[in-house]
């Protein structure tokens, strides 16, 4: 597990609770390669969502180590925090959170406005991410315009248009038929697959769980089953 | 990312209307309240030095004494040496002599019996050399309502209010009752060969306007004068130009000791006119600062409303990668572009108002009647330079102090509980 790009040992998070507090995870230790396809999956409570809060730089733990890509996550402060999630990671949230007000392209590239790319990179990016979301034919549609499923294959693109190394999804299907959940996850695949982008999920939809290669279950902020899939 | 940045501002009304017609008000009535102060204050100064304190002034420090009771046996004597000598001096200015006095206008009937006379106030200047500027700085020619101008010693204008109210006919006697400069009774009579209205209520009431070489035969002050007005020779009040030949002036002529040698004032020294000249150069500094404080509020309200409604869009920005600085740095950023897009609609709408000021004006004679104040009954706005961007100091400013105060609440969320704030 030599070159594991996420590797955490001895992690626990506490919360305040008025004078005591509330332990949300209890001495995580987990590593994950490059290229994995994992979920985190276990019932609501059961530490997903604060795990992938802290392996995505947005939170701090209590105790142990966090290196994400080799940054300690612990002692990264917020621009660092920031810069590292910019450059290198992807989120993908529940409800989509594309910006309104902008169409398809113009939210697939701000990330990459963030990053200062020029207009001519900017371009070639968002075409390719576009492209390979199936999201050509939209590309001047606002968000309004869009079926929820086509709303999430942008928020893939926005994820996935600076080519980052981890992509970080907390219930990215929740909101979704199964049709288009199954679509989703079919092109989410097919990125892990050419890309080798390391897909990391906190859910508990039996449809995403289905396409895992790595299933690590959370029980009361304990990992009690971690689990490779093989598929066929 | 400023046009990306501006294309959301463009689009999202939410974002950018309300803060943009407020910003577009406050402009333009920045703009049109300072247009109109400035050509009140401006026609004030103008109207001033024409026809009562020129940009300079030379007097004696016993005539400016009691100036108001107009004592001509303190004036000035001599002055075609004087005035030569100033003249040659200070070549940039015009110099022009002038006699005011007080005294009662008789109108006598066909047997010379007073048919009915007035308080009068009179003028006495250069109106029939060939080379006075005054008729033309006074506009006399084109203030006349009746007659025409005097071309020959003897005769004279009065105010058409005054005209009406004595009765009195062109082409008619009038006589003037005041006094000598010797302290001697002075009667002369003049005939009245034209009504003039300057539009001035102060003057308008009772004036009588007449070659001062009449005057000075009148009132026994040959060669002499009330005071000795200068004017720039392009009829633009420099403050600092003035100072200059003012200090030279009382460097080289006036004497402390003697309350007969001449002194020289500048406009801002009479009339309480400096304190309205700082008040002009002050006056857009405050204009701007009450309107930066109060659109300030009203914007840090609507930039906080804003926030409230793009939270989701912040925590997605933040979750992305973007700083919470860089965040609000943006924020300012389109504070900036939405200060400036309503700071050109609010000139716009600022200077269409103000010119129609300028060109149309609005009398206020009615509510002048009674003030002693030398000020136009038509007031008008005035266009410079300063009004075309003024607006956009407390346009720009108020927009990004709304915008940084309300911003700062970026720095204080907390990116552990993005996750679950972007699920709802």
């Amino acid at each position: 597990m030599e070159n594991a790009i996420i590797k955490i040992r001895g992690l626990v998070k506490d919360y305040p609770m008025g004078v005591t507090y509330f332990r949300a995870l209890k001495g995580i230790n987990l590593d994950v390669q490059q290229g994995e396809f994992t979920g985190l999956v276990g019932p609501s409570g059961s530490g997903k969502t604060t795990l992938l809060n802290i392996i995505g730089a947005l939170d701090n733990p209590t105790q142990g180590e966090v290196e994400v890509l080799g940054y300690q996550v612990d002692k990264l402060n917020h621009k660092q925090a920031a810069r590292l999630r910019n450059e290198n990671l992807g989120f993908i949230f529940q409800t989509y959170n594309l910006l309104p007000v902008y169409n398809v392209y113009e939210n697939v590239e701000f990330p990459l406005l963030l990053l200062k790319k020029s207009a001519d990179e900017r371009k070639e990016a968002v075409i390719q991410a576009l492209e390979w979301v199936g999201l050509m034919d939209k590309i001047k549609s606002r968000p309004a315009q869009l079926s929820g499923g086509e709303c999430q294959r942008v928020a893939i693109a926005r994820a996935m248009v600076k080519n980052p190394r981890i992509v970080l999804a907390d219930e990215p299907t929740a909101n979704l038929d199964a049709a288009n959940s199954h679509h989703i996850l079919q092109t989410m695949v097919k990125l892990n697959q050419e890309l080798r982008t390391t897909f990391l999920f906190a859910t508990h939809d039996d449809k995403v769980i289905s396409y895992l290669r790595r299933a690590i279950t959370l029980r009361d902020g304990m990992i009690a089953e971690d689990k490779i899939i093989q598929t066929t | 990312m400023i046009w990306f940045l501006l294309k959301g501002i463009l689009r999202d009304r939410h974002r950018s209307l309300f803060p943009i017609i407020i910003v577009s008000l406050g402009v333009a009535l920045t703009v049109l309240l300072y247009t109109w102060i400035m050509g009140i204050m401006s026609d004030m100064l103008d109207v001033s030095a024409r026809f009562d304190t020129g940009h300079v002034k030379v007097v004696t420090p016993a005539y400016w004494e009691i100036e108001s009771q107009v004592p001509n046996d303190l004036g000035l004597f001599k002055i075609s040496k004087l005035q030569a000598d100033i003249a040659a001096r200070y070549p940039e200015y015009s110099w022009s002599p002038r006699i005011r006095y007080g005294g009662i206008l008789d109108i006598p009937d066909e047997k010379g019996e007073t048919r009915s006379q007035g308080p009068v106030m009179g003028l006495g200047l250069d109106l029939l050399s060939p080379g006075s500027k005054e008729v033309e700085r006074l506009k006399i020619a084109t203030s006349i309502m009746r007659g025409r101008m005097p071309a020959k010693a003897g005769e004279i204008l009065i105010t058409e209010e005054f005209a009406r109210g004595l009765g009195v006919n062109i082409g008619e006697t009038a006589t003037l009752i005041s006094a000598t400069a010797a302290g001697g009774m002075a009667i002369q009579n003049f005939v009245v060969v034209g009504t003039v209205q300057f539009g001035l209520q102060n003057l308008d009431r009772g004036t009588m306007i007449a070659d001062i070489r009449d005057i000075q035969y009148a009132l026994d002050m040959e060669d002499a004068c009330s005071e000795l007005l200068g004017f720039q020779n392009d009829m633009v009040f420099d403050e600092a130009d003035v100072q200059r030949i003012k200090d030279d002036f009382n460097g080289h002529w006036q004497n402390p000791v003697d309350k007969y040698a001449p002194m020289m004032l500048a406009l801002t020294d009479q009339r309480g006119l400096g304190e309205y000249y700082a008040y002009i150069k002050s006056f857009a500094f405050i204009m701007v600062f009450i309107f930066i404080f109060a659109m300030s509020i009203v914007l840090w309200n609507t930039s906080l409303m804003s926030g409230i409604r793009r939270y989701g869009e912040i925590g997605v920005r933040l979750a992305i990668g973007e700083s919470k600085g860089g965040i609000y740095k943006r924020m300012l950023l389109e504070s900036v572009m939405i200060g400036v897009i309503g700071s050109v609609i609010g000139t716009a709408i600022g200077l269409l108002f103000a010119y129609y000021l300028q060109e149309v004006g609005l009398d206020i004679s009615s509510m002048m009647r009674g003030s002693t104040m030398m000020i136009q009954s038509v007031v008008r706005a005035k266009l410079t330079p300063t009004s075309y961007y003024l607006g956009f100091i407390p346009g720009v400013i108020a927009t990004t102090i709304g915008t940084a105060f309300s911003g700062v609440g970026v720095f204080k969320r907390q990116t552990a509980t993005l996750f679950k704030e972007l699920e709802t």
